[in-house]
C-alpha cells in the first residue's frame, strides 16, 4: 500500500511535468521518470515481464525517438520554437472538460459492484512472490501464455511493426538523397573502370 | 482494485489536458503515451485480481501498437515540420486544398 501511494505521487507528478514542461526536452526526461514509476507499479502488481518491457521498449526506444526528433527539428536552419502560446485562451475549457470527465469516471467508479476475483482462471498458477517459478506473472507463464493461447494476437504484433517500419520510411525516407548517392556511387564506379582500362594499355 | 482504476483514470485525463492545452505536437505526442499507459495500468491490475495471463499479454500488445504509433507519429512531424519555422500544430496546413 506504500509503494503504491508513493508510486502513484511519483505517476501523477510526472505526469503534470510532461504537459506542463515548457521545453519538450524536459517532457521527455519527465516521461522517463514516469516510465520507472509505471514499471515498479509493474512489479508490484507481480507483472515483471512487462516492468522489463516497460523500461525496453519506452525509456529505450520511443523515448530516445523523441530526443533524436528534438534534436532534428532544432537543427536546422529554423531555430526550435514552440511557437506562440496559446495556453491561457484553451487552458479553462479544457480543464472543465476533462474535470467533468474524470468526475463521470470517478462518480461511475464509486457506484460500481466491487470486483470480486473468482478462482484463477489459469490452470496451475497461483499468487506468490515475484519472480519465483510457476507463480502468476512470473515470465516463464507469460512466454508460455504469449506463444499457446495468444500466438495468433502475438504474430499480429509482428505484422504491425513492418506497416510501421514501411510507414515510416515511406513517410520519412528521403527518395531525393538516395538518387544522389546512387549518381554518385555511378560516376566513382564509371571512374575506377576507365582508371583500370588505361592501367592495362 | 478500485485505487487502480481510480490512479488510471486520473492519469488518463492528466494525457486529456495534455492533447487539448499544448499546441507543440511532440508533447502531444507525449500525452498520448500518457493515455496508452493509464488503459496499460488497468490491464494489469485487472489481470493481477483474477489471476488471468490475458490482461499482461494484451498490455504487451499495447506496448508494441504504442512503439508503432509513436514512430509513424514521429515521421509525421518531422515530414511537416522539417521547414517550418514553428514547431506549431496549428501552422500545419500543408494539407489544406
Amino acid at each position: 500500500m506504500i509503494a503504491f501511494a508513493s508510486l502513484s505521487i511519483v505517476l501523477v507528478a510526472s505526469a503534470l511535468w510532461t504537459i506542463a514542461a515548457r521545453k519538450p526536452v524536459y517532457s521527455v526526461v519527465a516521461l522517463l521518470v514516469h516510465f520507472a514509476a509505471l514499471a515498479g507499479l509493474y512489479l508490484t502488481l507481480g507483472a515483471e515481464f512487462l516492468a522489463v518491457i516497460q523500461i525496453i521498449v519506452y525509456s529505450g526506444a520511443i523515448l530516445m525517438l523523441f530526443l533524436f526528433v528534438i534534436a532534428l527539428l532544432s537543427s536546422g536552419v529554423a531555430p526550435f520554437s514552440v511557437g506562440p502560446d496559446r495556453m491561457p485562451k484553451a487552458a479553462l475549457p479544457a480543464t472543465v472538460i476533462a474535470v467533468i470527465g474524470l468526475g463521470l469516471l470517478l462518480a461511475g467508479l464509486l457506484h460500481a459492484p466491487p470486483p470480486s476475483p473468482a478462482a484463477p482462471a489459469v490452470a496451475g498458477v497461483a499468487a506468490g512472490p515475484v519472480g519465483a517459478p510457476g507463480v502468476f506473472g512470473s515470465v516463464a507463464e507469460i512466454g508460455r501464455a504469449l506463444f499457446t493461447t495468444y500466438l495468433l494476437p502475438f504474430e499480429i504484433t509482428a505484422f504491425i511493426l513492418v506497416v510501421a517500419i514501411v510507414g515510416v520510411l515511406a513517410l520519412a525516407g528521403d527518395a531525393g538523397t538516395a538518387r544522389g548517392t546512387l549518381r554518385r556511387a555511378e560516376r566513382v564506379r564509371r571512374a575506377a573502370r576507365e582508371a583500370i582500362m588505361r592501367g592495362g594499355e | 482494485m478500485t485505487q487502480y482504476v481510480a490512479l488510471s483514470a486520473v492519469l488518463f485525463f492528466i494525457g486529456v489536458v495534455g492533447v487539448m492545452l499544448r499546441r507543440n505536437p511532440l508533447v502531444m505526442l507525449m500525452s498520448i503515451e500518457l493515455m496508452w499507459n493509464a488503459a496499460n495500468i488497468l490491464f494489469v491490475a485487472f489481470a493481477r485480481t483474477w489471476l488471468n495471463d490475458a490482461g499482461q499479454v494484451f498490455a504487451f500488445l499495447v506496448i508494441t501498437v504504442a512503439a508503432a504509433e509513436a514512430a509513424i507519429g514521429l515521421a509525421i512531424v518531422v515530414v511537416v515540420f522539417r521547414d517550418a519555422r514553428h514547431v506549431d500544430v496549428d501552422e500545419a496546413r500543408i494539407l489544406k486544398g
